[in-house]
Protein backbone atom coordinates (compact mmCIF):
# COMPACT_ATOMS: atom_id res chain seq x y z
CA UNK A 1 0.00 0.00 0.00
CA UNK A 2 3.32 2.33 -0.19
CA UNK A 3 3.82 4.21 -3.29
CA UNK A 4 7.71 3.31 -2.52
CA UNK A 5 8.93 -0.15 -3.69
CA UNK A 6 9.63 -2.31 -1.09
CA UNK A 7 13.07 -4.85 -0.29
CA UNK A 8 11.64 -7.78 -0.64
CA UNK A 9 15.50 -10.01 -0.19
CA UNK A 10 14.28 -11.75 3.06
CA UNK A 11 10.89 -13.26 3.79
CA UNK A 12 11.32 -11.55 7.46
CA UNK A 13 10.35 -8.11 5.66
CA UNK A 14 6.88 -8.65 4.39
CA UNK A 15 4.87 -5.66 4.95
CA UNK A 16 1.37 -6.82 6.89
CA UNK A 17 -1.60 -7.57 5.13
CA UNK A 18 -4.84 -5.25 5.41
CA UNK A 19 -7.57 -7.50 4.69
CA UNK A 20 -8.40 -11.45 4.81
CA UNK A 21 -11.23 -13.56 3.66
CA UNK A 22 -12.59 -16.02 6.62
CA UNK A 23 -13.97 -18.80 4.68
CA UNK A 24 -16.28 -20.02 7.64
CA UNK A 25 -17.87 -22.93 5.26
CA UNK A 26 -18.84 -24.29 1.80
CA UNK A 27 -22.30 -24.78 2.79
CA UNK A 28 -24.85 -23.00 1.24
CA UNK A 29 -28.63 -22.71 0.50
CA UNK A 30 -27.72 -21.23 -3.02
CA UNK A 31 -26.11 -23.49 -6.50
CA UNK A 32 -24.70 -20.71 -8.34
CA UNK A 33 -22.94 -22.12 -11.30
CA UNK A 34 -20.45 -19.32 -11.10
CA UNK A 35 -19.45 -20.09 -7.64
CA UNK A 36 -15.24 -19.40 -6.78
CA UNK A 37 -15.37 -22.35 -4.50
CA UNK A 38 -13.20 -25.29 -4.95
CA UNK A 39 -14.79 -27.86 -7.01
CA UNK A 40 -14.20 -29.93 -4.09
CA UNK A 41 -16.00 -28.63 -1.34
CA UNK A 42 -15.21 -28.71 2.13
CA UNK A 43 -17.95 -30.50 4.75
CA UNK A 44 -19.21 -28.79 8.05
CA UNK A 45 -17.58 -31.79 10.34
CA UNK A 46 -14.32 -30.52 8.97
CA UNK A 47 -14.58 -27.02 9.19
CA UNK A 48 -12.31 -24.92 12.31
CA UNK A 49 -13.87 -24.65 15.14
CA UNK A 50 -15.14 -21.23 16.74
CA UNK A 51 -11.85 -21.47 19.08
CA UNK A 52 -10.07 -21.65 16.42
CA UNK A 53 -11.13 -18.79 14.07
CA UNK A 54 -11.12 -16.40 17.81
CA UNK A 55 -7.53 -16.95 17.60
CA UNK A 56 -6.73 -16.11 14.17
CA UNK A 57 -8.97 -12.82 14.04
CA UNK A 58 -6.64 -12.25 17.36
CA UNK A 59 -3.54 -13.13 15.61
CA UNK A 60 -5.32 -11.62 12.42
CA UNK A 61 -5.77 -7.73 13.91
CA UNK A 62 -2.09 -8.85 16.05
CA UNK A 63 -0.26 -9.22 12.37
CA UNK A 64 -1.86 -5.94 10.94
CA UNK A 65 -5.75 -6.93 8.96
CA UNK A 66 -7.85 -3.91 9.14
CA UNK A 67 -10.53 -5.83 7.60
CA UNK A 68 -12.20 -9.17 8.10
CA UNK A 69 -14.68 -10.56 5.24
CA UNK A 70 -16.75 -13.49 6.45
CA UNK A 71 -17.78 -15.40 3.57
CA UNK A 72 -18.53 -18.75 3.01
CA UNK A 73 -20.55 -20.70 1.36
CA UNK A 74 -23.07 -18.91 3.53
CA UNK A 75 -21.34 -18.02 6.64
CA UNK A 76 -24.75 -17.38 8.44
CA UNK A 77 -25.15 -21.32 8.25
CA UNK A 78 -22.63 -21.44 11.32
CA UNK A 79 -24.36 -21.45 14.58
CA UNK A 80 -21.39 -19.46 15.96
CA UNK A 81 -21.47 -16.53 13.73
CA UNK A 82 -22.51 -13.78 16.28
CA UNK A 83 -19.57 -15.01 18.37
CA UNK A 84 -16.96 -14.75 15.51
CA UNK A 85 -18.50 -11.27 14.57
CA UNK A 86 -18.36 -10.34 18.38
CA UNK A 87 -14.47 -11.50 18.34
CA UNK A 88 -13.94 -9.48 15.41
CA UNK A 89 -15.09 -6.56 17.39
CA UNK A 90 -13.17 -7.38 20.17
CA UNK A 91 -9.99 -6.82 18.32
CA UNK A 92 -11.19 -3.74 16.28
CA UNK A 93 -11.40 -5.38 13.20
CA UNK A 94 -13.84 -3.96 10.85
CA UNK A 95 -16.15 -6.88 9.92
CA UNK A 96 -18.10 -7.61 6.95
CA UNK A 97 -20.30 -10.29 6.30
CA UNK A 98 -20.68 -11.53 2.61
CA UNK A 99 -24.05 -12.82 2.95
CA UNK A 100 -27.04 -14.61 0.09
CA UNK A 101 -29.69 -13.17 2.72
CA UNK A 102 -32.12 -16.23 2.74
CA UNK A 103 -31.58 -17.60 6.20
CA UNK A 104 -30.98 -14.51 8.68
CA UNK A 105 -34.12 -13.64 10.85
CA UNK A 106 -34.56 -10.26 11.66
CA UNK A 107 -33.69 -11.33 15.47
CA UNK A 108 -30.51 -12.96 14.18
CA UNK A 109 -29.81 -9.82 12.37
CA UNK A 110 -30.17 -7.51 15.21
CA UNK A 111 -27.77 -9.95 17.42
CA UNK A 112 -25.10 -9.53 14.64
CA UNK A 113 -25.70 -5.79 14.56
CA UNK A 114 -25.36 -5.76 18.12
CA UNK A 115 -22.01 -8.09 18.18
CA UNK A 116 -20.91 -5.46 16.41
CA UNK A 117 -20.83 -6.11 12.35
CA UNK A 118 -19.62 -3.27 10.46
CA UNK A 119 -21.19 -4.04 6.99
CA UNK A 120 -23.22 -6.66 5.00
CA UNK A 121 -22.86 -7.12 1.36
CA UNK A 122 -25.87 -9.07 -0.40
CA UNK A 123 -25.14 -11.07 -3.27
CA UNK A 124 -28.65 -10.96 -5.99
CA UNK A 125 -27.79 -13.21 -9.14
CA UNK A 126 -30.44 -10.89 -11.12
CA UNK A 127 -32.20 -7.92 -10.64
CA UNK A 128 -35.74 -9.99 -11.03
CA UNK A 129 -37.36 -13.04 -8.92
CA UNK A 130 -37.51 -15.44 -12.48
CA UNK A 131 -33.09 -14.92 -13.33
CA UNK A 132 -32.05 -14.70 -9.64
CA UNK A 133 -34.32 -17.98 -8.43
CA UNK A 134 -32.66 -19.39 -11.35
CA UNK A 135 -29.36 -18.70 -11.45
CA UNK A 136 -29.25 -19.38 -7.66
CA UNK A 137 -31.53 -22.73 -7.97
CA UNK A 138 -33.52 -21.73 -4.92
CA UNK A 139 -37.15 -21.11 -5.67
CA UNK A 140 -38.34 -17.50 -3.42
CA UNK A 141 -34.76 -16.76 -3.16
CA UNK A 142 -35.13 -13.04 -4.71
CA UNK A 143 -38.38 -12.68 -2.19
CA UNK A 144 -36.25 -13.26 0.88
CA UNK A 145 -32.91 -11.27 -0.23
CA UNK A 146 -35.90 -8.07 -0.78
CA UNK A 147 -36.72 -8.89 2.61
CA UNK A 148 -33.57 -9.29 4.17
CA UNK A 149 -32.19 -5.67 2.36
CA UNK A 150 -34.68 -4.06 3.55
CA UNK A 151 -34.34 -5.11 7.27
CA UNK A 152 -30.12 -4.28 7.03
CA UNK A 153 -31.31 -0.73 6.40
CA UNK A 154 -34.08 -0.82 8.63
CA UNK A 155 -31.74 -2.62 11.64
CA UNK A 156 -29.11 1.10 10.33
CA UNK A 157 -26.23 -1.55 8.87
CA UNK A 158 -24.88 -0.24 5.93
CA UNK A 159 -25.76 -2.36 2.82
CA UNK A 160 -23.49 -3.25 -0.21
CA UNK A 161 -25.59 -5.18 -3.31
CA UNK A 162 -23.28 -7.28 -5.14
CA UNK A 163 -23.76 -9.14 -8.32
CA UNK A 164 -22.11 -11.44 -10.21
CA UNK A 165 -22.08 -10.76 -13.77
CA UNK A 166 -22.38 -13.40 -17.12
CA UNK A 167 -24.45 -14.31 -19.87
CA UNK A 168 -27.47 -15.05 -18.02
CA UNK A 169 -27.91 -11.80 -16.77
CA UNK A 170 -25.70 -9.21 -18.29
CA UNK A 171 -28.92 -7.33 -19.92
CA UNK A 172 -29.70 -6.35 -16.23
CA UNK A 173 -26.99 -4.06 -14.96
CA UNK A 174 -29.13 -0.79 -15.33
CA UNK A 175 -32.34 -3.30 -13.55
CA UNK A 176 -29.27 -3.98 -11.09
CA UNK A 177 -28.00 -0.28 -10.18
CA UNK A 178 -32.33 0.43 -10.16
CA UNK A 179 -32.38 -2.38 -7.51
CA UNK A 180 -29.46 -1.34 -5.65
CA UNK A 181 -30.74 2.59 -5.33
CA UNK A 182 -34.50 0.89 -4.36
CA UNK A 183 -33.22 -0.74 -1.56
CA UNK A 184 -31.12 1.85 0.12
CA UNK A 185 -27.80 0.15 -0.67
CA UNK A 186 -24.50 2.65 -0.45
CA UNK A 187 -22.72 0.40 -2.79
CA UNK A 188 -23.30 -1.78 -5.63
CA UNK A 189 -20.43 -4.28 -7.15
CA UNK A 190 -20.82 -5.21 -10.45
CA UNK A 191 -18.60 -8.15 -10.56
CA UNK A 192 -18.12 -9.89 -14.04
CA UNK A 193 -17.58 -13.26 -13.60
CA UNK A 194 -14.03 -14.62 -12.56
CA UNK A 195 -13.38 -18.28 -14.16
CA UNK A 196 -12.22 -20.50 -11.49
CA UNK A 197 -13.59 -23.26 -9.09
CA UNK A 198 -17.37 -23.99 -10.23
CA UNK A 199 -17.39 -20.84 -12.94
CA UNK A 200 -14.42 -22.52 -14.75
CA UNK A 201 -16.40 -25.63 -15.19
CA UNK A 202 -19.37 -23.51 -16.05
CA UNK A 203 -17.72 -21.09 -18.41
CA UNK A 204 -19.58 -22.33 -21.70
CA UNK A 205 -22.67 -21.73 -20.32
CA UNK A 206 -21.38 -18.27 -18.58
CA UNK A 207 -19.62 -16.49 -20.85
CA UNK A 208 -20.63 -13.65 -22.33
CA UNK A 209 -20.12 -12.07 -26.10
CA UNK A 210 -17.31 -9.55 -26.08
CA UNK A 211 -19.85 -7.00 -27.85
CA UNK A 212 -22.28 -7.01 -24.59
CA UNK A 213 -19.40 -6.93 -22.40
CA UNK A 214 -17.89 -3.58 -23.80
CA UNK A 215 -21.53 -1.94 -23.95
CA UNK A 216 -22.52 -3.61 -20.28
CA UNK A 217 -18.90 -1.69 -19.14
CA UNK A 218 -20.11 1.48 -20.88
CA UNK A 219 -23.36 1.30 -18.85
CA UNK A 220 -21.61 0.93 -15.31
CA UNK A 221 -19.41 4.02 -16.20
CA UNK A 222 -22.34 5.92 -17.15
CA UNK A 223 -24.21 5.13 -14.03
CA UNK A 224 -21.43 5.83 -11.78
CA UNK A 225 -20.64 9.20 -13.13
CA UNK A 226 -24.36 9.92 -12.49
CA UNK A 227 -24.76 8.45 -9.22
CA UNK A 228 -21.81 10.04 -7.85
CA UNK A 229 -22.31 10.66 -3.85
CA UNK A 230 -25.03 8.74 -4.33
CA UNK A 231 -24.63 5.31 -4.75
CA UNK A 232 -21.15 3.89 -5.29
CA UNK A 233 -20.12 1.78 -7.78
CA UNK A 234 -17.47 -0.56 -8.00
CA UNK A 235 -16.40 -2.88 -11.12
CA UNK A 236 -15.20 -6.30 -11.38
CA UNK A 237 -14.02 -6.63 -14.89
CA UNK A 238 -14.38 -9.60 -17.01
CA UNK A 239 -10.13 -9.99 -17.63
CA UNK A 240 -11.04 -12.77 -20.78
CA UNK A 241 -11.40 -9.95 -22.98
CA UNK A 242 -9.54 -7.45 -21.67
CA UNK A 243 -5.36 -6.14 -23.39
CA UNK A 244 -3.96 -6.04 -19.85
CA UNK A 245 -3.98 -8.45 -17.03
CA UNK A 246 -5.91 -7.63 -13.65
CA UNK A 247 -3.57 -6.87 -10.96
CA UNK A 248 -4.77 -10.21 -9.03
CA UNK A 249 -4.99 -9.95 -4.98
CA UNK A 250 -2.97 -6.65 -5.71
CA UNK A 251 -0.06 -9.06 -5.74
CA UNK A 252 0.26 -12.29 -4.38
CA UNK A 253 0.83 -12.21 -0.19
CA UNK A 254 0.88 -8.77 -0.51
CA UNK A 255 -2.20 -7.02 1.03
CA UNK A 256 -4.89 -9.89 1.52
CA UNK A 257 -4.98 -13.62 2.63
CA UNK A 258 -7.59 -16.24 2.57
CA UNK A 259 -8.46 -18.93 5.33
CA UNK A 260 -10.18 -21.57 4.34
CA UNK A 261 -12.94 -23.71 6.11
CA UNK A 262 -10.60 -26.20 6.89
CA UNK A 263 -8.18 -23.83 8.29
CA UNK A 264 -5.74 -23.82 5.49
CA UNK A 265 -4.42 -20.18 4.70
CA UNK A 266 -4.08 -19.19 0.79
CA UNK A 267 -2.70 -15.96 -1.02
CA UNK A 268 -6.08 -16.57 -2.87
CA UNK A 269 -9.00 -18.50 -3.12
CA UNK A 270 -7.86 -20.24 -6.25
CA UNK A 271 -4.66 -20.84 -5.20
CA UNK A 272 -5.19 -24.38 -4.43
CA UNK A 273 -5.20 -25.30 -8.21
CA UNK A 274 -1.35 -24.75 -8.18
CA UNK A 275 0.11 -28.02 -7.55
CA UNK A 276 3.35 -28.34 -5.46
CA UNK A 277 2.49 -25.27 -3.17
CA UNK A 278 2.78 -25.97 -0.06
CA UNK A 279 -0.21 -24.23 2.69
CA UNK A 280 0.29 -23.72 6.10
CA UNK A 281 -2.64 -24.58 8.21
CA UNK A 282 -3.44 -22.42 11.34
CA UNK A 283 -4.49 -25.63 13.02
CA UNK A 284 -0.44 -25.85 13.32
CA UNK A 285 1.02 -22.70 12.79
CA UNK A 286 0.41 -18.80 14.16
CA UNK A 287 -1.23 -16.80 11.42
CA UNK A 288 2.09 -14.35 11.58
CA UNK A 289 4.32 -17.35 10.67
CA UNK A 290 2.67 -18.05 7.80
CA UNK A 291 2.25 -15.03 6.26
CA UNK A 292 5.86 -14.48 6.29
CA UNK A 293 7.40 -18.32 6.45
CA UNK A 294 4.96 -20.12 4.66
CA UNK A 295 6.56 -21.39 1.17
CA UNK A 296 3.18 -21.10 -1.08
CA UNK A 297 3.36 -17.44 0.54
CA UNK A 298 6.84 -16.71 -1.10
CA UNK A 299 6.05 -18.70 -3.98
CA UNK A 300 4.81 -15.68 -6.28
CA UNK A 301 5.65 -12.85 -3.77
CA UNK A 302 7.36 -9.23 -5.39
CA UNK A 303 9.02 -9.76 -8.25
CA UNK A 304 12.47 -12.37 -8.38
CA UNK A 305 9.65 -15.62 -10.03
CA UNK A 306 8.77 -13.26 -13.00
CA UNK A 307 9.53 -14.36 -15.87
CA UNK A 308 12.01 -11.82 -18.19
CA UNK A 309 9.13 -10.31 -19.84
CA UNK A 310 7.57 -9.28 -17.02
CA UNK A 311 10.46 -8.23 -15.50
CA UNK A 312 11.50 -5.83 -17.70
CA UNK A 313 7.65 -4.62 -18.19
CA UNK A 314 6.78 -1.06 -16.56
CA UNK A 315 3.92 -2.56 -15.15
CA UNK A 316 5.20 -4.95 -13.00
CA UNK A 317 4.27 -3.73 -10.03
CA UNK A 318 0.82 -2.31 -11.41
CA UNK A 319 -0.50 -5.65 -12.42
CA UNK A 320 1.82 -8.13 -10.50
CA UNK A 321 2.12 -10.37 -13.12
CA UNK A 322 -1.78 -10.66 -12.84
CA UNK A 323 -3.13 -13.93 -12.50
CA UNK A 324 -0.67 -17.32 -11.39
CA UNK A 325 -3.80 -19.62 -11.13
CA UNK A 326 -4.96 -18.64 -14.76
CA UNK A 327 -1.42 -18.91 -16.16
CA UNK A 328 -1.15 -22.25 -14.91
CA UNK A 329 -4.95 -23.02 -16.37
CA UNK A 330 -4.33 -21.64 -19.43
CA UNK A 331 -0.58 -22.43 -20.39
CA UNK A 332 -0.15 -25.43 -18.10
CA UNK A 333 2.44 -23.19 -16.30
CA UNK A 334 1.71 -20.67 -13.11
CA UNK A 335 5.11 -18.90 -13.71
CA UNK A 336 4.08 -17.80 -17.12
CA UNK A 337 2.44 -14.78 -17.47
CA UNK A 338 -1.00 -14.14 -17.21
CA UNK A 339 -2.22 -15.09 -20.83
CA UNK A 340 -4.42 -11.96 -20.57
CA UNK A 341 -1.97 -9.82 -21.50
CA UNK A 342 -1.41 -8.45 -25.22
CA UNK A 343 2.27 -9.70 -24.44
CA UNK A 344 1.70 -13.19 -23.66
CA UNK A 345 2.04 -16.09 -26.65
CA UNK A 346 -1.06 -17.17 -25.28
CA UNK A 347 -3.40 -14.20 -25.88
CA UNK A 348 -4.79 -14.53 -28.95
CA UNK A 349 -5.81 -18.59 -27.76
CA UNK A 350 -7.47 -17.00 -24.45
CA UNK A 351 -9.60 -14.28 -26.60
CA UNK A 352 -10.62 -17.11 -29.17
CA UNK A 353 -11.44 -19.33 -26.52
CA UNK A 354 -13.74 -16.61 -24.88
CA UNK A 355 -15.13 -16.20 -28.11
CA UNK A 356 -15.67 -19.86 -29.00
CA UNK A 357 -17.28 -20.12 -25.18
CA UNK A 358 -19.90 -17.13 -25.96
CA UNK A 359 -21.18 -19.13 -28.57
CA UNK A 360 -22.33 -21.92 -26.69
CA UNK A 361 -25.42 -22.99 -25.45
CA UNK A 362 -24.41 -25.41 -22.33
CA UNK A 363 -26.22 -25.97 -19.35
CA UNK A 364 -25.35 -24.68 -15.90
CA UNK A 365 -23.84 -26.67 -13.75
CA UNK A 366 -25.22 -26.39 -10.35
CA UNK A 367 -22.68 -26.18 -7.64
CA UNK A 368 -23.65 -28.94 -4.95
CA UNK A 369 -21.34 -31.41 -2.97
CA UNK A 370 -19.72 -34.46 -4.60
CA UNK A 371 -21.93 -37.73 -3.25
CA UNK A 372 -20.37 -38.42 0.37
CA UNK A 373 -17.73 -41.08 0.21
CA UNK A 374 -18.98 -44.60 1.38
CA UNK B 1 -13.11 -8.87 -2.86
CA UNK B 2 -9.48 -7.55 -1.81
CA UNK B 3 -9.26 -4.30 0.21
CA UNK B 4 -8.36 -1.58 -2.19
CA UNK B 5 -6.40 1.13 -0.89
CA UNK B 6 -6.43 4.68 -1.23
CA UNK B 7 -3.12 6.42 -0.41
CA UNK B 8 -3.85 9.73 -1.34
CA UNK B 9 -7.65 11.83 -1.10
CA UNK B 10 -8.20 14.05 -4.20
CA UNK B 11 -8.67 17.49 -3.64
CA UNK B 12 -11.46 17.74 -6.49
CA UNK B 13 -14.89 17.42 -5.14
CA UNK B 14 -16.47 16.23 -8.23
CA UNK B 15 -20.29 17.13 -8.41
CA UNK B 16 -21.03 17.48 -4.84
CA UNK B 17 -21.80 21.18 -3.59
CA UNK B 18 -19.22 22.62 -1.23
CA UNK B 19 -19.81 22.55 2.04
CA UNK B 20 -21.26 25.91 4.48
CA UNK B 21 -19.55 26.38 7.68
CA UNK B 22 -22.63 25.74 9.30
CA UNK B 23 -22.58 22.43 8.04
CA UNK B 24 -22.44 19.55 10.78
CA UNK B 25 -20.53 16.77 9.32
CA UNK B 26 -20.03 13.14 10.38
CA UNK B 27 -18.78 9.24 9.75
CA UNK B 28 -21.75 7.16 9.05
CA UNK B 29 -22.24 3.71 10.41
CA UNK B 30 -19.83 1.21 8.67
CA UNK B 31 -17.39 3.89 8.33
CA UNK B 32 -14.64 3.80 11.21
CA UNK B 33 -11.37 5.83 12.03
CA UNK B 34 -8.76 4.03 13.74
CA UNK B 35 -5.02 3.92 14.09
CA UNK B 36 -3.30 1.70 12.14
CA UNK B 37 -0.23 0.45 14.32
CA UNK B 38 1.18 -1.93 12.30
CA UNK B 39 2.16 0.60 9.81
CA UNK B 40 1.51 3.56 11.67
CA UNK B 41 -0.75 6.41 11.24
CA UNK B 42 -4.52 6.06 10.84
CA UNK B 43 -6.73 4.44 8.59
CA UNK B 44 -10.54 5.32 7.44
CA UNK B 45 -11.64 1.86 7.04
CA UNK B 46 -15.13 1.32 4.93
CA UNK B 47 -16.79 -1.33 2.47
CA UNK B 48 -13.87 -3.06 0.90
CA UNK B 49 -11.65 0.14 1.40
CA UNK B 50 -9.05 1.39 3.53
CA UNK B 51 -8.43 5.25 3.04
CA UNK B 52 -4.43 6.11 3.99
CA UNK B 53 -4.72 9.67 6.22
CA UNK B 54 -2.15 11.84 5.54
CA UNK B 55 -1.12 13.91 8.86
CA UNK B 56 -3.17 16.81 7.98
CA UNK B 57 -6.50 14.50 7.11
CA UNK B 58 -5.57 12.66 10.57
CA UNK B 59 -5.97 15.97 12.01
CA UNK B 60 -9.05 17.09 10.15
CA UNK B 61 -11.16 13.97 10.73
CA UNK B 62 -10.04 13.35 14.80
CA UNK B 63 -12.08 16.54 14.80
CA UNK B 64 -14.92 15.13 12.92
CA UNK B 65 -17.44 13.98 15.79
CA UNK B 66 -20.80 14.56 15.08
CA UNK B 67 -21.40 17.83 16.70
CA UNK B 68 -18.76 20.74 15.91
CA UNK B 69 -19.86 22.32 12.24
CA UNK B 70 -17.54 22.80 9.53
CA UNK B 71 -16.52 26.40 11.42
CA UNK B 72 -15.45 25.01 14.59
CA UNK B 73 -13.14 22.27 13.19
CA UNK B 74 -11.49 24.85 10.97
CA UNK B 75 -11.21 27.29 13.82
CA UNK B 76 -10.02 24.54 15.94
CA UNK B 77 -7.05 23.72 13.42
CA UNK B 78 -5.97 27.45 12.65
CA UNK B 79 -5.64 27.73 16.22
CA UNK B 80 -3.67 24.69 16.67
CA UNK B 81 -1.41 25.13 13.48
CA UNK B 82 -1.51 28.85 13.35
CA UNK B 83 -2.24 29.02 9.91
CA UNK B 84 -3.95 31.56 7.91
CA UNK B 85 -7.93 30.31 8.43
CA UNK B 86 -9.33 31.17 4.77
CA UNK B 87 -6.91 28.35 3.90
CA UNK B 88 -7.76 26.20 6.21
CA UNK B 89 -11.54 26.57 5.16
CA UNK B 90 -10.81 25.84 1.63
CA UNK B 91 -8.72 22.86 2.21
CA UNK B 92 -11.06 21.18 4.72
CA UNK B 93 -13.93 21.98 2.67
CA UNK B 94 -12.25 20.43 -0.45
CA UNK B 95 -11.41 17.44 1.67
CA UNK B 96 -14.28 16.72 3.46
CA UNK B 97 -16.47 16.99 0.68
CA UNK B 98 -14.17 14.35 -1.56
CA UNK B 99 -15.04 12.26 1.56
CA UNK B 100 -18.66 12.59 1.14
CA UNK B 101 -18.30 12.27 -2.58
CA UNK B 102 -16.77 8.33 -1.47
CA UNK B 103 -19.85 7.96 0.58
CA UNK B 104 -17.39 7.62 3.98
CA UNK B 105 -18.96 11.08 5.69
CA UNK B 106 -22.10 12.34 5.52
CA UNK B 107 -23.74 15.76 6.17
CA UNK B 108 -25.85 15.51 9.21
Amino acid sequence: MNSQPEARQSPSMQPPPIGMLAELTHRCPLQCPYCSNPVELTRKREELDTETWQRVFAEAAELGVLQVHLSGGEPALRQDLETLVASCAEHGLYSNLITAGVNISRARLEALADAGLDHVQLSVQGATAKVNDHIANLPGAFDKKLAFAAEVTDVGLPLTLNSVIHRANLHQIPDLVELALALGARRLEIAHAQYYGWALQNRGALMPPREQVMEALELVEAARERLKGKLVIDAVVPDYYARLPKPCMNGWGRQSLNVSPLGKVLPCHAAETIPGLEFWNVRDHALGEIWQESPAFNAYRGTAWMPDACQSCDRREIDWGGCRCQALMLTGDATQMDPVCELSPYHDEIQTLAIVDSRRDDEFTYRRFSRQPA
Amino acid sequence: MSADSDTHLDSNAGGVPALAERDVVRIPRGVRLREDKARGGWVLLAPERVFQLDPIAQQVLTRVDGERDVAAIVDDLAQAFAAPRDRILADVRAMLADLITKNVLEVA
